[in-house]
């Protein structure tokens, strides 16, 4: 395949399937992005497509592709399989060299990586098993008070006030909200709290004390998450960009290193 | 394009392949139908904690059940969900130990493994129930509910708890309430005690330990010709059957076995890489699971705390209730945080540990070292990465395979690029 130039990084995960197609140098030429929904074979597919499609190139024209996130064994067309925290490690390292650390806000759960400053994962903890302070918590909010996220996330950004969100559980914290509706907080604030109630989770996982480096699609979609973590943390807070796609574009580079599956029943 | 390589797969890791096992299974089914012997009397039946007083219990004649094995059993089965519920509905939580409410729910169904795995009835009906409070409150509850429901008397050894060293007025205090037991159960058993008898007990168990012991070393060997997933089934007799014959037999058995394999440098897992130390219990319905994980990444937990457990140091016959006192107390989830730190430290230099995982079991707070910043104050100290996993030892809800699959996965990829 002389012309097979490009490479490619399907990240499969609970929520969003994402794509990106770069070059040799790892300059992103093509994104694209799909809600998994119930299928994550039709989704690798729809989303390599949409990343070829974005980037004017054609399937004959990529040399390898990596697959990472929950669903990465569903990839049929992966020629290399990564666990997604190497990949988020591998991805943010592109963008961001020196020591730092990772904080991803995923679809179904949280997770705190830190990177060296030679691009190693030499610390990871992922949330317990828990939807609160994950994105799932934030869609699971925006259904129940039927506020669409983008809303939810402006009306946070402009609150002065903030009602505190304190309960440890998604169920609670939802009745919790549905209370102070009932007493007649202020909507604006109690959306901030919601969202403050997130930051507050992740700060409990591990003390971040380097540069923290915000990944994943709770990221992309809530900007207000940004000004809440850079309020709270003492350290630099870096958005590299398109965070939804950190993990893919580390799987992409994988699968451009030449890199060997270390899965275990890939 | 190509397509990814395969990593080794299933077949290809031979976890679990110890031969042994056969006569395990022959040990143990005899053990649990001398329950009920097809003929002569029913022998009088103790039940015990599996670090109580059992030396005691055979030296007097009882014939000795341990509820815990009932309870990883039901979890080893994936049995356990379906009858803690009852326990539940009963008033006993979901988030008090999981052995505790599996059993119980079980019995209050009037279901058991061991009617499969061992062809008998059901469990022995207790004459008499014995509990140290070494371990744990939840024994005593556990044991009071049993007690309840058959009119039987139970009696607790109160340990003191959260030893550091072990001081002399502490072994006293705990043999003078050995000794007192044995009048309390010579009403029971209708007969005093036999001293010889039980320094002969002692003296197995002893042995049972020594040897219990000699195995679990064999995971010094690079490589380990066996995993801490072997070592979970292997325990059983050091667990049920110690202070018998049968087990030091097995055990003698079990470790020409592995004396041969280290002889020949077979590994339990094929390449192994890395190696890893277990903090914590295990998940009884997952060990399949996380041998064949870490297995297929050449990653072998050589080492554990709760295997551990069970190798007893003290074990005297010349002094038999003064050794039984020091070996039950001194056991490590008994210990203080700083000596379980320092016994920690010992045997990850023992073993060359790469990584530890620590199992925060969601039901047993007493056998999760994770929660009072352990695990980074070791990595601290010794510079060897942690991994805290959510799971339980049976209650299967408290674990999500996926999310422990995929930190398994990065923990392991981590200590590959710093080997
Ligand atoms: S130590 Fe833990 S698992 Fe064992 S009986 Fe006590 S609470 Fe249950």
């Amino acid at each position: 395949m002389a012309d097979a130039t490009h490479f490619a990084g399907i990240d499969l995960g609970s929520a969003f399937t994402k794509a990106v197609v770069i070059t040799g140098d790892g300059e992103v030429v093509g994104r694209h992005v799909e809600r998994t929904g119930i299928s994550f074979e039709t989704n690798a597919d729809k989303v390599f497509d949409g990343a070829l499609n974005e980037a004017g190139l054609t399937r004959a024209q990529v040399k390898a592709v990596g697959a990472t996130g929950v669903g990465r064994r569903n990839c049929a067309f992966a020629t290399v399989v990564k666990p997604e925290i190497g990949c988020f490690a591998k991805g943010v390292f592109f963008h961001q060299r020196g020591l730092c650390v990772v904080i991803d806000i995923g679809g179904q759960d949280n997770k705190i990586i830190r990177v060296t400053a030679q691009g190693q994962q030499d610390f990871f903890k992922m949330n317990r098993k828990c939807a609160a302070g994950t994105g799932a918590f934030l869609e699971e909010i925006s259904f129940k008070l039927a506020v669409p996220q983008p809303e939810m996330n402006a009306r946070a950004s402009r609150a002065t006030k903030v009602v505190s969100i304190g309960s440890y559980c998604t169920v609670f914290s939802a009745t919790e909200i549905i209370h102070h509706i009932r007493e007649g907080h202020d909507v604006d604030a109690i959306f901030r709290g919601v969202y403050e109630s997130v930051v507050k989770r992740v700060l409990e996982m591990a003390p971040i004390t380097d540069t923290a480096v915000l990944a994943g699609g709770a990221i992309a979609t809530n900007p207000v998450l940004v000004d809440l973590f850079r309020e709270k943390l003492k350290v630099p807070v870096v958005v590299p960009p398109s965070p939804q796609t950190l993990g893919a574009l580390g799987a992409a580079l994988y699968a451009r290193d030449g890199a060997a599956s270390d899965d275990t029943d890939a | 394009m190509t397509k990814a390589a395969k990593t080794r797969t299933s077949e290809e890791i031979s976890v679990g392949e110890i031969r042994a096992t056969n006569e395990l299974k022959r040990i143990l089914k005899d053990a649990f139908q001398g329950f009920f012997p097809k003929e002569g009397p029913a022998p009088k039946v103790a039940w015990c904690t599996s670090v109580g007083p059992a030396e005691l219990l055979i030296a007097m004649g009882f014939k000795v059940y341990y509820p815990e094995n009932h309870g990883a059993l039901l979890g080893a089965t994936r049995l356990a969900n379906e009858y803690m519920g009852a326990a539940n509905a009963l008033g006993y939580s979901p988030d008090i130990c999981s052995y505790l409410t599996a059993d119980v729910g079980a019995f209050l169904q009037h279901q058991t493994p061991l009617t499969k795995a061992y062809g008998i009835p059901g469990v022995p009906k207790p004459d008499v129930l014995v509990y140290n409070t070494n371990q744990c409150r939840e024994v005593q509850d556990w044991f009071m509910f049993y007690a309840r429901h058959f009119k039987v008397p139970a009696f607790g050894v109160i340990s003191p708890n959260m030893v550091n060293e072990l001081e002399p007025s502490q072994i006293d205090y705990c043999a003078a309430q050995l000794k007192d037991l044995s009048f309390a159960l010579g009403k029971i058993a209708g007969a005093t005690l036999d001293h010889d008898r039980l320094a002969e007990v002692v003296e197995l168990s002893r042995q049972t330990s020594v040897l219990w012991g000699e195995f679990l070393d064999f995971g010094r060997h690079k490589p380990a010709p066996m995993t801490f997933f072997d070592g979970c089934i292997q325990m059983a007799p050091a667990v049920v059957l110690r202070g018998t014959k049968p087990a030091v037999d097995y055990y003698r058995l079990l470790n020409d076995e592995l004396r041969a394999h280290v002889a020949r440098n077979d590994a339990a897992v094929k390449g192994e890489t890395v190696r890893l130390y277990w903090e914590g219990m295990p998940l009884w319905g997952k060990l399949r699971y996380f041998s064949e994980t870490l297995g297929g990444m050449g990653a072998n937990a050589v080492a554990s705390t709760y295997c551990n457990s069970w190798v007893f140091d003290d074990f005297d016959a010349k002094d038999p209730f003064r050794s039984m006192a020091r070996a039950y107390t001194e056991i490590f989830i008994n210990r203080s945080e700083a000596k379980k730190e320092e016994l920690m430290k010992a045997m990850l230099e023992r073993f060359e540990i790469d990584g530890v995982i620590y199992h925060d079991a969601k039901t047993c707070p007493h056998n999760s070292n994770s929660r009072f910043g352990m695990p980074q104050r070791l990595s601290a100290a010794t510079g060897i990465p942690h991994l805290v996993m959510n799971g339980d030892l049976c209650d299967l809800r408290c674990f999500s395979e996926e999310q422990t699959t995929t930190s398994l996965e990065a923990f392991v990829e981590q200590l590959k690029e710093r080997n």
